[in-house]
């Protein structure tokens, strides 16, 4: 366990140096194009204060900003008591230092991820149609999921690495920008001429373009490599974490195989934070492989289901090797032989359901988020009752009897 | 003069890596103590459940007495244990009445729709989770201290300060064993 967070850390630190060296050659070769022979180092500096301003506001407030972004409203025990306990079951099974707080998304289509800088301030958001899905143990194997990411502080890195990301792009977008509508107004400037040193200069701009092109695109490849794999150790943590690979697997079938339009309030630099891209594929392509946040879903049901002798980690990358024919996904020294029996299920009522009752499942559960009342009439109507609704007696639609809102 | 330094060098390493290993075996210490803390906090949240278990169930189920009874004498045991072998045999005794309650509650379609039964019976099956987990943290740290203060060589340093194994928290008959099985829809 604690040798995978190393290892983890370790990994993380080696790409973030690998982005922060992307970054700042950028910077240079900005810099020495737009303003001369002295300019690298105007550039560089650029470049460090554009990585500095991003990374003070994505630490004092990153993860407010993206729920914020999302539309993820904080929820307590009462909205969803199930959610909840799920949650807290998990804190306990992975000794956090403290209980994440908890979001729901206004969103059909079934997601979730966590974020946060560290255990003790961390933060999971699920979508409400996730919750009218899933049964208790596919709730607790995305939970699980989400619980691993935090254990293994994947939640610092993304953060992290997306910031160096967001300043490698914006720095490039800026630049080509800047070039494109500079080159359009005053285009005489450079072919009247300045005689060799313009030459140099002009060089020097066709690097600097290419370099403004290709940092991204490197920087992006990077930081999907990284969170693809990070993926694979927190399918193992849920795994370890539940006892119940089958949780998980049939939790990411259902969210596979699920119709309901992509979700809104997510962008590029977000996506590896899911638990399963939010971006639906339309054209399944072997190329698309090096660009994806997340490995291929059928893969990772595949290798859940492949673990029959137990839950440890060993037992994941055993599965993992059967089913991909690759070598493991994780550092050797978190390899250790751990004796973790699988569990059975929890023998609980199927939750399996129409669409149209799900849909409404969706509603209510929002409903519930925003500070509905609920009431029901002794006619056996249900009544929702809004929150700006003045007043204190109601009459039922149906019977026509009045109803007391305070009594409930 | 320098065979001198040497001396306080090698001195210096041992006293640091003696405070290192002191550190981590108290750390360790304090990491099963509070995995074990957890287990209890789950174990009385279980004991507080129960009355209201019953208050809502004792409506729909007037014929049942016995199974109540049952109930709420092994909730009464389980609180007055004192060691960990008393608590573990009769929190299972407890699981087991909980176990066979709940059967019994597939006899009642009206209670099985009541929603404050229903509120309960999440908290009390979420409960049982908990104390599942917390026992599988427990264990997981008891195994890693042990394995500490047996091996070389923080087991010199474990023996000069007094550090002993932990037990682990076991099962202690086949139907405590079940508890985590068990249904409650």
């Amino acid at each position: 366990m604690w040798e995978l967070i190393r290892a983890n850390k370790r990994n993380s630190i080696i790409l973030i140096v690998m982005m922060a060296a992307c970054l700042l050659l950028l910077g240079f070769v900005i810099g020495l194009a737009l303003f001369g022979t002295q300019g690298g180092f105007v550039g560089l500096m650029i470049a460090t204060a554009v990585w500095l301003l991003l990374s003070l506001i994505s630490f004092s407030s990153g993860d407010q900003i993206l729920l914020a972004a999302s539309k993820a409203q904080l929820v307590t025990h009462d909205v969803h008591p199930q959610l909840f306990n799920v949650l807290e079951e998990m804190k306990i099974a992975a000794a956090l230092p403290a209980m994440p707080k908890i979001y729901i998304i206004s969103d059909p289509a079934p997601n979730a991820f966590a974020t946060g800088r560290s255990p003790e301030s961390a933060s999971v958001a699920v979508t409400a149609g996730l919750l009218a899905r899933l049964n208790r143990d596919e709730l607790q194997g995305v939970i699980a999921h989400e619980i691993s990411h935090i254990l293994h502080r994947d939640i610092l890195f993304v953060t992290l690495a997306g910031v160096m990301l967001g300043s490698i792009v914006l720095l490039s977008q800026v630049f080509l920008r800047g070039m494109f509508y500079s080159s359009m107004g005053s285009r005489r400037r450079y072919s009247s001429g300045r005689g060799g040193g313009g030459y140099a200069q002009l060089i020097m701009l066709a690097i600097a373009i290419i370099a403004a092109i290709l940092a991204p695109v490197m920087a992006y490849l990077l930081y999907f490599a990284l969170s693809r794999r990070r993926e694979y150790l927190a399918d193992a943590g849920a795994a370890r974490l539940t006892r119940y690979p089958e949780g998980l697997a049939s939790a990411l079938e259902k969210i596979a195989n699920d119709p309901s339009p992509q979700l809104t309030a997510a962008n590029k630099v977000t996506a590896p934070m899911y638990i399963v891209n939010p971006f639906k594929k339309k054209n399944a392509m072997k190329l698309s492989d090096l660009t994806s946040t997340h490995p291929p879903i059928s893969e990772r049901i595949r290798i859940l289901r492949n673990m029959s002798t137990g839950a440890s980690f060993k037992d994941y990358s055993d599965s993992y090797t059967a089913v991909t024919h690759h070598k493991t996904v994780m550092p050797a020294s978190a390899l250790t032989k751990e004796d973790i029996a699988l569990r059975q299920a929890a023998a609980e009522a199927k939750k399996e359901q129409l669409q149209g009752k799900q849909m409404r499942q969706v509603g209510d559960i929002m409903r519930k988020v925003n500070g509905f009342l609920f009431l029901t009439c002794p006619c056996g109507l249900k009544m929702k009752v809004p929150p700006n609704y003045k007043g204190n007696k109601v009459a039922c639609p149906r019977c026509t009897t009045i109803l007391d809102l305070q009594s409930n | 003069m320098i065979p001198l330094t040497i001396v306080a060098v090698v001195l210096l390493l041992l006293i640091l890596s003696i405070i290192g290993i002191y550190n981590t075996l108290i750390r360790l210490r304090n990491q099963v103590d509070n995995a074990w803390s957890q287990i209890d906090v789950q174990l009385k949240r279980r004991h507080d459940l129960i009355p209201n278990l019953v208050e809502t169930a004792k409506g729909y189920m007037q014929h049942e007495r016995g199974t109540f009874e049952a109930i709420t004498q092994a909730r009464s045991q389980a609180m007055t244990a004192k060691t960990v072998s008393d608590a573990s045999k009769a929190e299972g005794a407890l699981g087991e009445a909980l176990t066979k309650f709940m059967l019994v509650v597939e006899n009642y379609p009206d209670l099985k729709a009541n929603q404050n039964f229903l509120a309960v019976q999440e908290e009390l099956s979420s409960t049982e989770n908990k104390i599942s987990f917390a026992r599988q943290n427990y264990n997981d740290q008891v195994l890693f201290f042990n394995n500490k203060i047996q091996m070389f060589p923080s087991n010199i340093m474990a023996g000069a300060f007094g550090f002993a194994r932990h037990d682990f928290f076991g099962l202690e008959s086949a139907a405590e064993r079940e508890v985590p099985k068990v249904s409650f829809s």
